[in-house]
């Protein structure tokens, strides 16, 4: 029988339409698995997701990796000036079984001086005319130190000098102790708290002033399940990256990784509730994207130059190592170096742990009370 | 019969929406909304009209339960929000003034979505081809026109089935055709038994779709009744547009017409007169007569059936699209 198109639309809106004609009835999770499956849908269709999430980190640590490699240490370039005694000093550095350590010019002296105040050579050797050497070397600059003592050693063993304590070296370059094996765990806690600060504090505040949020909440959707399924989106996100790049340094970099998988996964879920938490914190106000995107940037920037990421914190005063120490991301780079190329176990790292419990934790509870759907 | 603590819906409850004194004010300066009642029976289709800034946003998201009302009750088919917010979310349907979905999911995904959070739902083929976007249904949000997107969003809202269907300005900005379409759904809802609380400025809507409706100015009622009673409380059905130039002093004034006979109500707009008239073809001959003895010009000369548009300016000297 056919039936008008008009009155089949009032049939299929009917608000009470017969309750066994309904095609599902969902349960209490229906709406966590849907929320999540959208955005992780919606972060798949994003290509620059994929670009800042997986390829970035990836192309940052084989950069790096390149750039810092270990390598033999260059040959000294020094320069003798011109003179009495310069041939000779030449002719002992030429015929060391160490000469390979050090490259010789010889100039006169104006143009060998002005060539060292410009960083073209690492020391200057002025015979003194009596069979003796002046050296003119910066302390403050390591190569020309190093130059420094190659070139006396040279010259002192050339003339006789026995070394007067018995000594041996074996030559170490294990993986390890590298600065790629540095830089990877450091990578890792950094994309691991922009992931999760962007993922959730940039993305809610985005569907705030889109009004989504106040969608969802005219909605039975529980706001919990909602604030779950973003947090185990991006951590699922964290997970992978977390594969890439740790599989990324040991084939490509032959990083040797020493703790348990286990250990590295868990820290990197503890690390990314503590981000998600500030995250969440940045974004229970700000109503515009400029203005989060700020707040994420203030949040961040600290993290970035004092907690380890690209070099060691060792560097700044000892005075504000507590400081530094107490930084969410400081935990999480010196547990994922402790746990990847130390082995520690997890015993030994709680209060590491701790400092980002306490992070995650104390955002978490300040943006579920400051937080605004609307 | 024993009290069974039945809970869910009660259809003895025959009024949909209500509330008494509503009042908000933001920030403790501006006042929005500043003490409103309603009364919204089950199965109607009530409007609220009124200028932008009138306060119908805030009053329709105070019904909503998004927006917490400085003073005043509001009950939604006998429940109210502090109780059983659970329970009215199941129940209604809404569609925000602006609201902009996730681009990058289809229709069906994003419908499928909202299904997902309501314990019954209806099937997402069901809603897709109620609202005519079955051709549509794997297209991604962005790509969707003005309509389809405005459709999409009704779609959400009737998606968990519900029993009240809450429109914020619902055609703003669609082209006709876009308008008729979402017309037909309103009118569809309605008739299988739903109730309908939209807001809009356009007057034609709400001649075409409300039951009842309400004028609101200044975050008050300022009229109150169906389309054609609101008409008729203006004073006569028909509206007489004419401008005259030249003539005698006082051609140019309303009061000079309003002593015609038939004549309820004149106002100059920016040289054009226009009178509320019982009954036109009273009114026109004598007017004529008039523009003649005072030597005027007429310039134009319009009859038009009145509508609620002449019924706000009535009430408010404005126009309903001006701030």
């Amino acid at each position: 029988m056919p039936i008008s198109e008009k009155e089949q639309a009032t049939a299929e809106l009917s608000p009470v339409s017969n309750p066994e004609a309904r095609a599902q009835k969902n349960g209490r999770w229906s709406g966590y698995s849907h929320l999540l499956v959208a955005r992780l849908k919606e972060l798949k269709r994003e290509p620059e997701v994929i670009f800042w999430v997986f390829v970035f980190p990836l192309l940052l640590a084989l950069g790096l990796g390149i750039a810092f490699r270990n390598k033999p240490a260059d040959a000294s370039p020094v320069v003798i000036v011109e003179g009495p005694g310069a041939q000779h000093t030449l002719d002992l550095l030429q015929q060391s079984p160490r000469r390979a350590a050090v490259r010789v010019w010889v100039l006169d002296q104006a143009r060998a001086l002005q060539d060292f105040r410009v960083g073209k050579f690492d020391l200057v050797i002025q015979p003194d005319g009596n069979g003796g050497l002046q050296y003119r070397y910066d302390p403050a600059r390591p190569e020309s130190l190093l130059a420094h003592t190659v070139v006396d050693d040279i010259v002192q063993e050339a003339a006789g000098r026995k070394s007067a304590f018995p000594t041996s070296a074996v030559v170490s370059s294990e993986p390890g102790s590298r600065y790629i094996d540095f830089l990877i765990p450091g990578l890792l806690g950094m994309n691991i708290m922009n992931a999760a600060m962007w993922g959730i504090g940039f993305a809610l505040v985005e569907m705030r002033q889109r009004k989504l949020l106040k969608r969802f909440v005219a909605t039975p959707m529980r706001r919990s399940d909602f604030l779950l399924a973003l947090t185990s989106s991006r951590l699922l996100m964290t997970f992978i990256e977390v594969a890439l790049l740790l599989g990324f340094g040991v084939l490509v970099f032959h990083m040797r990784v020493l703790g348990s998988l286990w250990t590295i996964l868990l820290m990197g879920i503890l690390g990314g509730l503590c981000f998600g938490g500030l995250g969440l914190l940045t974004a229970s106000r700000a109503q515009k994207i400029e203005s989060v995107s700020g707040l994420i940037n203030l949040a961040m920037m600290p993290m970035w130059i004092f907690s380890g990421v690209f070099f060691s914190y060792e560097r700044f005063p000892v005075a504000v190592h507590p400081f530094i120490k107490a930084l969410p991301l400081t935990a999480l780079n010196d547990a994922l170096r402790a746990t990847i190329l130390q082995g520690e176990p997890l015993s030994a790292q709680l209060g590491r742990l701790m400092v980002m419990l306490l992070w995650g934790g104390i955002s978490f509870g300040l943006a579920l009370k400051w937080f605004r759907w609307t | 019969m024993p009290a069974l603590g039945i809970v869910g819906y009660n259809p003895d409850v025959t009024t949909a929406i209500q509330c008494r004194d509503l009042r908000k004010t933001y920030d403790g300066k501006v006042e929005a909304v500043r003490g409103l009642n309603l009364s919204i029976e089950a199965g109607e289709c009530f409007g609220l009209l009124g200028p932008n800034g009138a306060g119908k946003t805030t009053t329709i998201e105070i019904l909503e339960g998004l927006l917490e009302p400085t003073s005043g009750e509001v009950t939604i088919l006998g429940r109210n929000w502090r109780e059983h917010a659970r329970e009215l979310r199941e129940w209604l349907g809404i569609s925000l003034q602006e609201t902009r979905l996730s681009e990058k999911l289809t229709v069906r995904e994003t419908i499928d979505l909202f299904a997902s959070f309501y314990r019954e739902p209806r099937p997402a083929e069901e809603v897709l081809d109620a609202l005519q976007l079955g051709e549509k249904a794997d297209a991604w949000v962005g790509k969707l026109s003005g309509g389809q997107k405005q459709r999409l969003a009704v779609a959400t809202a009737l998606v968990g089935n519900p029993k009240i269907l809450f429109l914020d300005e619902p055609t703003t900005g669609l082209d006709p055709q876009s308008r008729r379409q979402l017309w037909d759904i309103v009118r569809n809802f309605q008739k299988s038994g739903g109730t309908v609380l939209l807001t809009t400025h356009y007057m034609d809507e709400a001649e075409k779709l409300c039951n009842r409706l309400v004028i609101i100015d200044h975050g008050q009622v300022i009229a109150t009744g169906s389309p054609a009673e609101l008409i008729d409380h203006l004073g006569g059905h028909h509206v007489v547009e004419f401008a005259v130039s030249g003539g005698s002093d006082g051609v140019q004034g309303a009061d000079k017409w309003k002593e015609l006979p038939g004549v309820e109500g004149a106002r100059n707009e920016d040289g054009l007169m226009s009178l509320n008239v019982r009954e036109p073809h009273m009114t026109i001959p004598v007017l004529l007569n008039e523009v003649d003895r005072c030597g005027a010009q007429l310039e134009h000369l319009t009859t038009r059936q009145a509508s609620l548009e002449d019924v706000f300016v009535r009430l408010t000297g404005r126009h309903l699209r001006e701030e």
